[in-house]
């Protein structure tokens, strides 16, 4: 491990690990929040079980003195507060690095950890044994020592006993709670980092808890002293406080998406509770009532015409609906459309499976929905808490019959956000369901980036009639040149309409005549062509790196940002040009962008998170164009920069066809 | 049309074709619906009737107001979105006993826990009609329909009792050949302030040929005194029975609902029609909501600006950055 200043660009990788609901997210947040209010840019991955209390999970926080977007496998410091962390993780940890840890867990036996798979505390008990060590924590301690490790012993018990007589707190059962914080003080002891960005970082990890706060930044001294005093080592990464002069939010995805909806003029989001989706429907009922804008000069509010008759709040409002099941979830949004709102919904796989249902009658009668997919690793229950991407092509044929859809994906959380307010301009302008293809790791890693400018957002409602249309003949199905037939809000008056499953004439009414289906269907199916023509090409696909390489990588979704960090990873080492696609609208797919792209391609590797290079064979159905590499995953967790940077080696050396990368804990 | 226009049925009939059976009970749940829109003086433009699969889900096509046909065992949740996003529209649902107590169960039960203002009217002629007279929920175990290769071996579901314990506030039973007295009901429970169920018995002339209209009437049984069939139905409201509770109390609730399930499994010799159990002091949704954020009773989701006239959002989320700001 190099000191600061060696590499181009400086990052720290740091690990917390514990039980579930031993606090080991607020203590990855607080460190997150600290480190990046001490100047840096931060990208935390978080990790844990389908389970409440008692399994296993971890964050990985990377700092960097420029964005970074992704985890790397070497951990630099491992803080931890319990034995099971260390037996997982200390083989993580590189040369020169260190481990923090309880020393009143010392004799722990691996064999007495329920919570570790039996498969992995054989492959733990064979290093161990190769390395003529017994089975115990201060075995594994031992070998990482010797692989040159430095190890940080805590008397968290003493110390914890300690801040209870400076705070006059003698509960233990109250105290112990500060253990996780603690293990984050330690962590910035050892980086010679600022402390009272620990307290900023308290007050964000603990909201308006002052009293909270004050406390465990009273533990957090106790620690910081105490390692200061005790380890005079000099550990080769410090995090001095910088100057950043971004204005920087540290968010995660379900977050940023809630946010985007609210001012996309989401009104009304249903959801039935999932993993990973029910975080943003919750984050949404929290923050339902909002204040609205000032107008600027010369602007003003667009009323609905529906309200003519009403002393309107100077608030807003979003109504969130924890429905009985996704069948219902669907069908809330796309009545609350009917209705004139804009309606979402947010769910992931299993839930999704249930909406295709729903889509379809969205699709036959043109009414705008975004769905929020949140895909988790499947099939079936699969995964329930991890990573995949492995529902592209279900998104994009879900559904019985054919019908006109959007499918997008976002990359990261900015364009998450951004991503968000477009799905709904799609839907109402095409009125189509939009189905925004996110996943676990968006949903549920942390990033610093910059406030997003709402102030350049337009809502493009498309031709939805905000008037009364008393005396004219109003046909919802109205065949237009355009394509799209005017769209009023149930309750207008002059514009009664009707819907239904079947298909149907101008008015809506069944019709089973030939003629008038097959119009219907070119009209709805129609919309694909309208919706290639009028999406600009830099909505559809984004490109990086050298556009006259020879190798590209193209991917989708997520994988953006381990791809783009070991893309900088292998130029530093003199690999490449390589270039890279990532697609961002899936369907109707960009054919020809890509085709262009692709010309000089004389390699095409793709990257995905699923098992069969989805959409590799998308690409090679709608253009001809065949990946001629796969590097993949599905063990459930995401790709790191350097896993990535590794299989992309390995491609160019040898033209390996088919890589399947297994690496996270 | 102008507000001051006296409404009539007409005013609520499309000229579509009506493709039902000749002497289908959907017929008779129609033109009640029809009459108790134009008796409540509801303009067509502010009502919204949404409908499942099936005979039953063509019903909003013959009416004129918006009328959404919808998936099978789903106009519940569609209908309860659409109040909820618009307050100010009266919204119908029908639906047909396969649709709703069936495909639909989960919603049915759902639904009386929220007790949002609409009124879901239940077809029930005891088969599957559109698909050839399969047994639907609410067909007796051991009956065998003219369409069904042997006997029922389920046992029927209980509409009215279900609806009470799932918290439904309005619990009616009418019969699809008495509009008079369906429509009657019907308006009743429109203007109920929260959820409405009534359960209309229908005979199906094609499929159930053991539920028949003369079933009903009760052609098979003659009184020897005044040789004139015995019927079955009666009227609730005419043997003294009050299902309303007129207390917040919640005992009388309980009372009066455990007195109205008891009066549901009346079948066979007697069956009761009419208003089996009301409770107006059970608050509707949308005061529900109101506890949480006072400014949805103003500010429903449709009604709602959300962007500017130049396109630009109106919601202010800058405090929501705010918590999430890095402070250096």
């Amino acid at each position: 491990m190099g000191k600061n200043g060696n590499k181009k660009k400086f990052t720290l990788s740091w690990m917390i690990g514990g039980a579930q609901g031993s606090g080991v997210d607020s203590s990855a947040n607080l460190f997150a929040y600290s480190i990046a209010s001490a100047g840096y840019y931060v990208f935390g991955k978080r990790e844990y079980y389908s389970n409440i209390k008692g399994e296993h999970s971890y964050f990985n926080v990377v700092a960097s003195d420029s964005p970074v977007r992704s985890t790397v496998d070497h951990v630099h410091i491992l803080a931890s507060f319990d034995a099971e962390t260390v037996f997982r993780h200390a083989w993580e940890v590189e040369e020169g690095g260190g481990i923090i840890y309880d020393v009143a867990l010392e004799n722990e036996s691996l064999r007495n950890i329920p919570t570790i798979e039996e498969r992995l505390k054989s492959e733990i008990a064979e290093r161990l044994k190769n390395e003529n060590l017994g089975e115990t924590l201060r075995d594994v301690l031992t070998a990482a020592k010797r692989r040159g490790v430095r190890i940080y012993p805590i008397p968290y018990m003493d110390l914890i006993k300690k801040t209870g007589e400076i705070i006059g707190e003698k509960q233990l059962t109250l105290l112990l709670r500060m253990v996780n914080t603690m293990a984050v003080a330690a962590s910035f002891a050892i980086l010679k980092a600022d402390i009272n960005r620990l307290h900023r970082g308290l007050s964000y990890a603990f909201r308006a808890k002052k009293a909270v706060v004050d406390m465990n930044f009273t533990a957090c001294k106790v620690v910081y002293d105490y390692v200061h005093n005790n380890f005079a080592d000099d550990f080769p990464l410090t995090l001095p406080n910088r100057k950043n002069g971004e204005d920087l939010i540290l968010v995660n995805g379900t977050t940023i998406v809630g946010i985007a909806k609210i001012v996309a003029g989401c009104r009304f989001q249903s959801y039935y509770p999932i993993t990973p989706a029910a975080d943003e429907s919750v984050y949404l009922e929290d923050k339902q009532v909002f204040n609205l804008n000032s107008v600027s000069d010369g602007d003003e509010y667009e009323y609905p015409h529906l309200a003519e008759s009403r002393q309107l709040s100077d608030k807003g409002h979003i109504l969130v609906f924890q429905s009985e099941d996704e069948l219902a979830a669907i069908d809330m949004a796309i009545g609350a459309s009917l209705a004139g709102v804009r309606a979402a919904t947010s769910t992931s796989g299993p839930g999704f499976s249930l909406m295709a249902e729903g889509l379809g009658f969205a699709g036959m009668n043109e009414i705008p929905v975004v769905v929020t997919v949140f895909q988790r690793a499947g099939p079936s229950t699969g995964l329930p808490t991890r990573h995949e991407q492995g529902d592209l092509l279900f998104t994009i044929f879900a559904g019985h019959g054919e019908f006109p859809r959007i499918v997008m994906a976002s990359g990261d959380m900015t364009e998450a956000f951004y991503d968000t307010i477009k799905a709904f301009n799609y839907a109402e302008k095409f009125q189509i369901p939009v189905i925004h293809l996110l996943d676990k790791s968006l949903a549920n890693s942390t990033q610093t980036i910059p406030i997003p400018t709402v102030n350049e957002v337009l809502l493009d409602r498309g031709l939805f009639i905000n008037e009364h249309l008393d005396g004219k003949t109003y046909k919802r199905f109205q065949f237009t040149e355009g394509g799209i037939s005017p769209r009023v809000p149930l309750g207008t008056r002059g514009a009664i309409f009707w819907n239904t499953g079947d298909e149907h004439d101008e008015l809506g009414h069944i019709s089973e005549d030939p003629i008038i289906r097959t119009r219907m269907m070119d009209k709805r199916m129609g919309k694909l062509e309208l919706i290639k023509e009028s999406i600009p090409a830099s909505d559809k696909i984004a490109t990086y790196g050298d556009p006259d390489a020879k190798d590209w990588i193209i991917s989708w979704g997520s994988t953006k940002g381990p791809i783009l960090d070991a893309l900088e990873m292998l130029e530093e080492e003199g690999v490449g040009p390589i270039g890279f696609l990532q697609v961002k609208i899936l369907h109707p797919f960009p054919a020809e962008l890509c085709l262009e792209t692709l010309q000089s391609a004389k390699r095409i590797i793709d990257i995905e998170q699923n098992y069969s290079g989805q959409m590799g064979r998308l690409m090679a159905m709608e253009t001809g164009l065949r990946p001629t590499n796969l590097i993949v995953k599905y063990n459930g967790r995401p790709f790191t920069s350097t896993e990535v940077r590794d299989a992309v080696k390995e491609v160019l050396a040898r033209n390996t066809k088919r890589i399947v990368m297994n690496r996270g804990g | 049309m102008t507000v001051t226009q006296k409404l009539t049925m007409a005013h609520f009939r499309t000229t579509l074709f009506n493709d039902w059976c000749p002497g289908c009970g959907d017929f008779g749940i129609l033109s009640s619906i029809q009459m108790a829109l134009a008796e409540l003086q509801i303009e067509p433009h502010k009502v919204a009737v949404f409908s499942g699969i099936g005979c039953s889900g063509k019903t909003p096509h013959y009416i004129n107001t918006y009328g959404i046909h919808t998936l099978h065992g789903r106009p519940l949740p569609f209908a309860i979105a659409a109040k909820l996003a618009n307050p100010e529209l009266t919204v119908l649902a029908v639906g047909g006993d396969g649709d709703g107590l069936g495909i639909g169960a989960g919603h049915f039960v759902a639904a009386g826990r929220r007790n949002v203002d609409i009124t879901y009217i239940l077809h029930d002629n005891g088969v599957y009609g559109l698909t050839k007279g399969q047994a639907s929920p609410t067909l007796r175990r051991g009956l065998k329909t003219k369409a069904l290769p042997r006997p029922n071996l389920n046992d029927a579901v209980n509409p009215i009792a279900l609806a009470i314990v799932c918290g439904y506030t309005f619990v009616a039973r009418g019969y699809a050949y008495d509009t008079r007295h369906l429509k009657e009901l019907i308006k009743l429970a429109i203007q109920h302030k929260g959820t409405s169920f009534i359960q209309v018995l229908q005979p199906c002339p094609t499929y159930n040929d053991l539920h028949t209209k003369e079933w009903y009437a009760g052609e098979d049984r003659i009184d020897p005194e005044t040789q004139k069939p015995i019927p079955r139905l009666y009227k609730l409201e005419e043997t003294g029975y009050d299902g309303e509770v007129k207390s917040p109390s919640e005992e009388e609730a309980i009372a009066k609902a455990v007195e109205a399930i008891k009066k549901s499994y009346e079948w066979g010799d007697r069956i009761p029609i009419g208003v089996f159990y009301r409770n107006p002091f059970v608050p509707s949704y949308d005061q529900r909501v109101a506890t949480v954020a006072p400014v949805y009773l103003q500010s429903p989701p449709a009604l709602q600006p959300i962007r500017t006239k130049s396109m630009k959002p109106v919601a202010d989320v800058s405090p929501l950055f705010d918590e999430l700001r890095v402070l250096y």
